[in-house]
Protein backbone atom coordinates (compact mmCIF):
# COMPACT_ATOMS: atom_id res chain seq x y z
CA UNK A 1 0.00 0.00 0.00
CA UNK A 2 1.52 3.64 -0.62
CA UNK A 3 2.47 5.74 1.85
CA UNK A 4 2.38 9.80 1.72
CA UNK A 5 4.48 11.39 4.01
CA UNK A 6 3.76 14.93 4.88
CA UNK A 7 6.54 17.08 6.59
CA UNK A 8 6.03 19.93 8.88
CA UNK A 9 8.66 22.22 10.31
CA UNK A 10 8.42 25.31 12.58
CA UNK A 11 8.63 28.75 10.99
CA UNK A 12 12.28 29.21 10.58
CA UNK A 13 11.76 32.99 11.31
CA UNK A 14 10.38 31.54 14.76
CA UNK A 15 11.41 30.14 18.13
CA UNK A 16 11.95 26.63 18.66
CA UNK A 17 12.14 25.66 22.01
CA UNK A 18 12.09 21.94 21.46
CA UNK A 19 15.32 22.39 18.97
CA UNK A 20 17.16 24.92 21.39
CA UNK A 21 16.86 22.67 24.07
CA UNK A 22 18.95 19.63 22.10
CA UNK A 23 21.21 22.27 20.42
CA UNK A 24 22.33 22.91 24.38
CA UNK A 25 22.01 19.27 25.58
CA UNK A 26 24.55 18.28 22.36
CA UNK A 27 26.84 21.18 22.60
CA UNK A 28 26.84 19.87 26.69
CA UNK A 29 28.24 16.97 25.15
CA UNK A 30 30.78 18.63 22.94
CA UNK A 31 28.96 18.74 19.74
CA UNK A 32 30.08 22.42 19.12
CA UNK A 33 29.82 21.01 15.77
CA UNK A 34 25.92 21.20 15.65
CA UNK A 35 25.22 25.35 15.50
CA UNK A 36 21.51 24.54 16.17
CA UNK A 37 19.28 21.88 15.47
CA UNK A 38 15.16 22.35 14.41
CA UNK A 39 12.61 19.97 15.48
CA UNK A 40 9.06 19.11 12.80
CA UNK A 41 6.71 16.37 12.23
CA UNK A 42 6.36 13.75 10.09
CA UNK A 43 2.78 12.56 8.71
CA UNK A 44 2.64 9.12 7.10
CA UNK A 45 -0.36 8.40 5.78
CA UNK A 46 -1.12 4.61 4.33
CA UNK A 47 -3.90 5.19 1.32
CA UNK A 48 -6.01 2.51 0.59
CA UNK A 49 -6.02 2.51 -2.80
CA UNK A 50 -4.35 4.14 -5.63
CA UNK A 51 -2.86 8.12 -5.42
CA UNK A 52 -3.84 10.03 -7.99
CA UNK A 53 -3.68 13.78 -8.36
CA UNK A 54 -7.00 14.77 -6.26
CA UNK A 55 -5.59 12.58 -3.52
CA UNK A 56 -2.59 14.40 -3.60
CA UNK A 57 -4.58 17.35 -3.81
CA UNK A 58 -6.47 16.69 -0.25
CA UNK A 59 -3.64 15.42 1.32
CA UNK A 60 -2.31 19.19 0.11
CA UNK A 61 -5.08 20.84 1.66
CA UNK A 62 -5.33 18.71 5.11
CA UNK A 63 -1.69 18.94 5.65
CA UNK A 64 -2.37 23.42 5.24
CA UNK A 65 -5.37 22.92 7.42
CA UNK A 66 -4.91 20.25 9.82
CA UNK A 67 -1.16 18.71 10.22
CA UNK A 68 0.12 21.99 10.15
CA UNK A 69 -0.88 25.55 11.46
CA UNK A 70 0.30 28.13 8.89
CA UNK A 71 0.52 30.97 11.85
CA UNK A 72 3.76 28.53 13.22
CA UNK A 73 4.99 25.92 10.92
CA UNK A 74 5.51 25.55 7.03
CA UNK A 75 4.41 22.42 4.97
CA UNK A 76 8.23 21.62 3.77
CA UNK A 77 7.16 18.62 1.47
CA UNK A 78 4.80 15.87 0.45
CA UNK A 79 6.05 12.68 -0.90
CA UNK A 80 4.63 9.44 -1.92
CA UNK A 81 6.68 6.21 -0.93
CA UNK A 82 5.16 3.44 -3.29
CA UNK A 83 7.36 1.25 -5.66
CA UNK A 84 5.79 2.42 -8.47
CA UNK A 85 4.92 6.32 -7.21
CA UNK A 86 8.99 6.80 -5.97
CA UNK A 87 8.90 10.93 -5.03
CA UNK A 88 6.01 12.30 -6.43
CA UNK A 89 4.55 15.45 -4.87
CA UNK B 1 -28.52 34.71 30.68
CA UNK B 2 -27.51 30.80 29.81
CA UNK B 3 -23.60 30.17 29.24
CA UNK B 4 -22.58 27.14 27.66
CA UNK B 5 -19.00 25.77 28.43
CA UNK B 6 -17.79 23.01 26.04
CA UNK B 7 -16.07 20.14 27.72
CA UNK B 8 -13.60 18.56 25.13
CA UNK B 9 -11.45 14.59 26.00
CA UNK B 10 -9.33 16.43 28.23
CA UNK B 11 -11.05 19.62 29.27
CA UNK B 12 -9.76 20.04 32.81
CA UNK B 13 -11.73 23.34 33.80
CA UNK B 14 -14.83 23.29 32.45
CA UNK B 15 -16.44 22.65 35.94
CA UNK B 16 -14.41 25.34 37.31
CA UNK B 17 -15.77 27.89 34.49
CA UNK B 18 -18.85 26.28 35.13
CA UNK B 19 -18.82 27.52 38.78
CA UNK B 20 -17.73 31.21 37.64
CA UNK B 21 -20.70 31.37 35.74
CA UNK B 22 -22.78 30.45 38.28
CA UNK B 23 -20.98 32.78 41.06
CA UNK B 24 -21.40 35.38 38.17
CA UNK B 25 -25.17 34.92 38.60
CA UNK B 26 -25.77 33.27 35.19
CA UNK B 27 -26.89 29.98 34.42
CA UNK B 28 -24.00 27.45 33.25
CA UNK B 29 -24.96 24.65 30.64
CA UNK B 30 -23.01 21.64 30.17
CA UNK B 31 -22.30 21.36 26.29
CA UNK B 32 -20.85 18.34 24.41
CA UNK B 33 -17.74 18.52 21.52
CA UNK B 34 -19.24 15.63 20.12
CA UNK B 35 -22.65 17.28 19.65
CA UNK B 36 -23.48 19.57 16.94
CA UNK B 37 -25.92 21.63 19.61
CA UNK B 38 -25.24 24.67 21.37
CA UNK B 39 -28.45 24.35 23.23
CA UNK B 40 -29.70 27.89 22.80
CA UNK B 41 -27.23 29.12 24.80
CA UNK B 42 -26.37 33.00 24.84
CA UNK B 43 -22.66 32.81 25.77
CA UNK B 44 -19.91 30.29 25.25
CA UNK B 45 -16.96 29.15 27.31
CA UNK B 46 -14.14 27.36 25.76
CA UNK B 47 -12.09 26.00 28.79
CA UNK B 48 -9.07 25.10 30.29
CA UNK B 49 -7.25 21.84 30.10
CA UNK B 50 -5.26 19.42 27.67
CA UNK B 51 -8.18 18.36 24.99
CA UNK B 52 -6.70 15.68 23.10
CA UNK B 53 -3.24 15.30 25.05
CA UNK B 54 -2.43 18.40 23.17
CA UNK B 55 -1.38 16.02 20.29
CA UNK B 56 -0.80 17.49 16.62
CA UNK B 57 -0.60 21.02 18.35
CA UNK B 58 -2.62 22.03 21.36
CA UNK B 59 -5.76 22.80 20.76
CA UNK B 60 -5.87 21.61 16.85
CA UNK B 61 -8.07 18.24 17.38
CA UNK B 62 -10.78 20.28 19.29
CA UNK B 63 -10.56 22.89 16.86
CA UNK B 64 -12.32 20.36 14.03
CA UNK B 65 -14.87 18.66 16.67
CA UNK B 66 -17.89 18.42 15.46
CA UNK B 67 -19.47 21.34 17.87
CA UNK B 68 -16.81 23.95 16.89
CA UNK B 69 -18.94 24.51 13.50
CA UNK B 70 -21.61 25.74 15.72
CA UNK B 71 -19.08 28.00 18.02
CA UNK B 72 -17.85 29.44 14.58
CA UNK B 73 -20.81 30.26 13.16
CA UNK B 74 -22.18 32.09 16.38
CA UNK B 75 -19.31 33.91 17.26
CA UNK B 76 -19.33 35.18 13.46
CA UNK B 77 -22.63 35.84 14.68
CA UNK B 78 -21.50 38.13 17.45
CA UNK B 79 -21.87 35.37 20.20
CA UNK B 80 -19.74 36.51 23.50
CA UNK B 81 -17.23 33.64 23.37
CA UNK B 82 -14.52 33.28 25.67
CA UNK B 83 -11.36 31.05 25.17
CA UNK B 84 -9.15 30.23 27.96
CA UNK B 85 -5.80 28.89 28.23
CA UNK B 86 -6.32 25.92 25.74
CA UNK B 87 -9.59 27.05 24.86
CA UNK B 88 -7.79 30.60 23.62
CA UNK B 89 -5.20 28.09 21.88
CA UNK B 90 -8.63 26.17 19.88
CA UNK B 91 -9.90 29.56 18.78
CA UNK B 92 -6.55 30.64 17.35
CA UNK B 93 -6.66 27.23 15.91
CA UNK B 94 -10.16 27.52 14.77
CA UNK B 95 -8.88 31.01 13.29
CA UNK B 96 -11.52 32.94 15.15
CA UNK B 97 -8.79 34.52 16.73
CA UNK B 98 -5.34 35.89 14.87
CA UNK B 99 -2.14 34.59 16.02
CA UNK B 100 -0.59 31.31 17.38
CA UNK B 101 0.27 29.60 20.41
CA UNK B 102 4.19 27.85 20.98
CA UNK B 103 5.89 26.76 23.70
CA UNK B 104 7.25 28.81 26.59
CA UNK B 105 10.51 30.58 25.50
CA UNK B 106 12.31 28.51 28.38
CA UNK B 107 10.82 24.92 27.73
CA UNK B 108 8.84 24.71 31.27
CA UNK B 109 5.87 24.38 32.27
CA UNK B 110 5.03 27.70 34.35
CA UNK B 111 2.36 28.38 37.14
CA UNK B 112 1.77 31.56 38.78
CA UNK B 113 -0.24 34.39 39.62
CA UNK B 114 -0.07 36.92 37.18
CA UNK B 115 -0.81 40.41 36.93
CA UNK B 116 -2.36 41.56 33.90
CA UNK B 117 -3.13 45.18 32.61
CA UNK B 118 -6.71 45.19 30.53
CA UNK B 119 -6.02 47.30 27.63
CA UNK B 120 -9.67 47.11 26.22
CA UNK B 121 -12.17 47.50 27.93
CA UNK B 122 -14.85 47.80 25.15
CA UNK B 123 -15.12 43.57 24.75
CA UNK B 124 -18.23 41.55 25.32
CA UNK B 125 -15.84 40.17 28.39
CA UNK B 126 -14.01 42.70 29.91
CA UNK B 127 -16.62 46.01 30.01
CA UNK B 128 -16.57 45.78 33.63
CA UNK B 129 -13.18 47.02 33.98
CA UNK B 130 -11.75 50.06 34.09
CA UNK B 131 -9.14 51.32 31.11
CA UNK B 132 -5.57 49.98 32.11
CA UNK B 133 -6.88 48.14 35.05
CA UNK B 134 -4.05 46.06 37.05
CA UNK B 135 -5.57 42.30 38.13
CA UNK B 136 -4.33 39.21 39.25
CA UNK B 137 -5.29 35.85 38.23
CA UNK B 138 -3.85 32.50 37.68
CA UNK B 139 -2.09 31.25 34.97
CA UNK B 140 -0.85 27.82 34.42
CA UNK B 141 0.36 26.75 30.98
CA UNK B 142 3.31 25.11 28.93
CA UNK B 143 2.64 26.21 25.39
CA UNK B 144 1.14 30.20 26.29
CA UNK B 145 3.84 31.96 24.15
CA UNK B 146 1.53 33.97 22.01
CA UNK B 147 2.82 34.73 18.47
CA UNK B 148 2.01 36.40 14.96
CA UNK B 149 3.92 37.97 12.41
CA UNK B 150 4.48 41.36 12.65
CA UNK B 151 2.50 42.82 10.37
CA UNK B 152 -0.58 40.92 12.59
CA UNK B 153 0.63 42.57 15.61
CA UNK B 154 1.01 46.03 13.85
CA UNK B 155 -2.72 45.29 13.34
CA UNK B 156 -3.54 43.72 16.79
CA UNK B 157 -1.49 46.70 18.45
CA UNK B 158 -3.25 49.38 15.98
CA UNK B 159 -7.01 47.97 16.36
CA UNK B 160 -6.94 47.67 20.07
CA UNK B 161 -7.19 43.82 19.92
CA UNK B 162 -4.68 43.64 22.20
CA UNK B 163 -6.89 42.87 25.01
CA UNK B 164 -4.46 42.14 27.66
CA UNK B 165 -0.80 42.51 28.72
CA UNK B 166 1.48 41.20 31.10
CA UNK B 167 2.92 43.35 33.76
CA UNK B 168 6.08 42.63 35.52
CA UNK B 169 6.60 39.55 34.54
CA UNK B 170 6.24 37.47 30.55
CA UNK B 171 5.87 34.24 32.12
CA UNK B 172 6.13 32.32 28.26
CA UNK B 173 7.86 34.57 25.42
CA UNK B 174 5.13 36.22 24.32
CA UNK B 175 5.34 38.62 21.49
CA UNK B 176 4.87 42.75 23.24
CA UNK B 177 3.67 40.79 26.58
CA UNK B 178 0.33 39.83 24.84
CA UNK B 179 -1.04 37.58 27.55
CA UNK B 180 -4.88 37.89 25.37
CA UNK B 181 -6.80 39.00 22.45
CA UNK B 182 -9.93 39.70 20.80
CA UNK B 183 -11.24 39.52 17.15
CA UNK B 184 -11.82 42.99 15.24
CA UNK B 185 -15.61 42.76 16.40
CA UNK B 186 -14.76 42.35 20.50
CA UNK B 187 -17.26 39.03 21.06
CA UNK B 188 -14.54 36.54 20.67
CA UNK B 189 -11.47 37.12 23.36
CA UNK B 190 -9.00 34.13 24.32
CA UNK B 191 -6.48 34.96 27.15
CA UNK B 192 -3.68 32.26 28.30
CA UNK B 193 -4.70 33.36 32.40
CA UNK B 194 -7.23 31.98 34.02
CA UNK B 195 -10.42 33.84 34.99
CA UNK B 196 -12.54 31.32 36.65
CA UNK B 197 -9.85 30.46 39.32
CA UNK B 198 -10.14 34.02 40.75
CA UNK B 199 -14.39 34.39 41.62
CA UNK B 200 -14.26 33.39 45.17
CA UNK B 201 -12.60 34.53 48.12
CA UNK B 202 -10.82 32.11 49.76
CA UNK B 203 -10.12 30.38 46.39
CA UNK B 204 -8.36 32.79 44.50
CA UNK B 205 -5.22 34.45 44.40
CA UNK B 206 -3.58 36.26 47.45
CA UNK B 207 -4.12 39.81 47.85
CA UNK B 208 -2.87 42.61 50.28
CA UNK B 209 -5.88 42.39 52.23
CA UNK B 210 -5.95 38.25 52.70
CA UNK B 211 -4.88 34.93 51.50
CA UNK B 212 -6.57 33.83 48.44
CA UNK B 213 -9.12 36.59 48.44
CA UNK B 214 -8.83 37.47 44.47
CA UNK B 215 -11.45 37.58 42.58
CA UNK B 216 -10.49 40.10 39.71
CA UNK B 217 -11.62 37.12 37.39
CA UNK B 218 -15.26 37.19 37.97
CA UNK B 219 -15.30 40.69 35.95
CA UNK B 220 -15.16 38.47 33.12
CA UNK B 221 -18.40 37.07 33.41
CA UNK B 222 -20.27 39.56 34.82
CA UNK B 223 -18.94 41.54 31.91
CA UNK B 224 -20.69 39.23 29.54
CA UNK B 225 -23.96 39.19 31.09
CA UNK B 226 -23.83 42.94 31.29
CA UNK B 227 -23.22 42.95 27.71
CA UNK B 228 -26.30 40.24 27.27
CA UNK B 229 -28.63 42.30 29.44
CA UNK B 230 -28.08 45.72 27.74
CA UNK B 231 -28.07 44.03 23.82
Amino acid sequence: MPTIVVEVMPKAVLLDPQGKAVTGALHRLGKAQFSEVRIGKRFELTVDGPVDDALLAEVQTLADDMFSNSVIEDVVSITVLDDAHQDQA
Amino acid sequence: MRVGVITFPGSLDDRDAQRAVRIAGAEPVALWHGEHDLHGVDAIVLPGGFSYGDYLRCGAIAAHSPIMSEVIDAANAGMPVLGICNGFQMLAEAHLLDGGLIRNDHGNFICRDQRLQVENISTAWTNGFQQDQEITIPLKNGEGGFIADQETINRLEGEGQVVFRYVEVNPNGSLNDIAGVSNARGNVVGLMPHPEHAVEEGFGPDTRLAMRSGTDGLTFFTSAIASFVSA
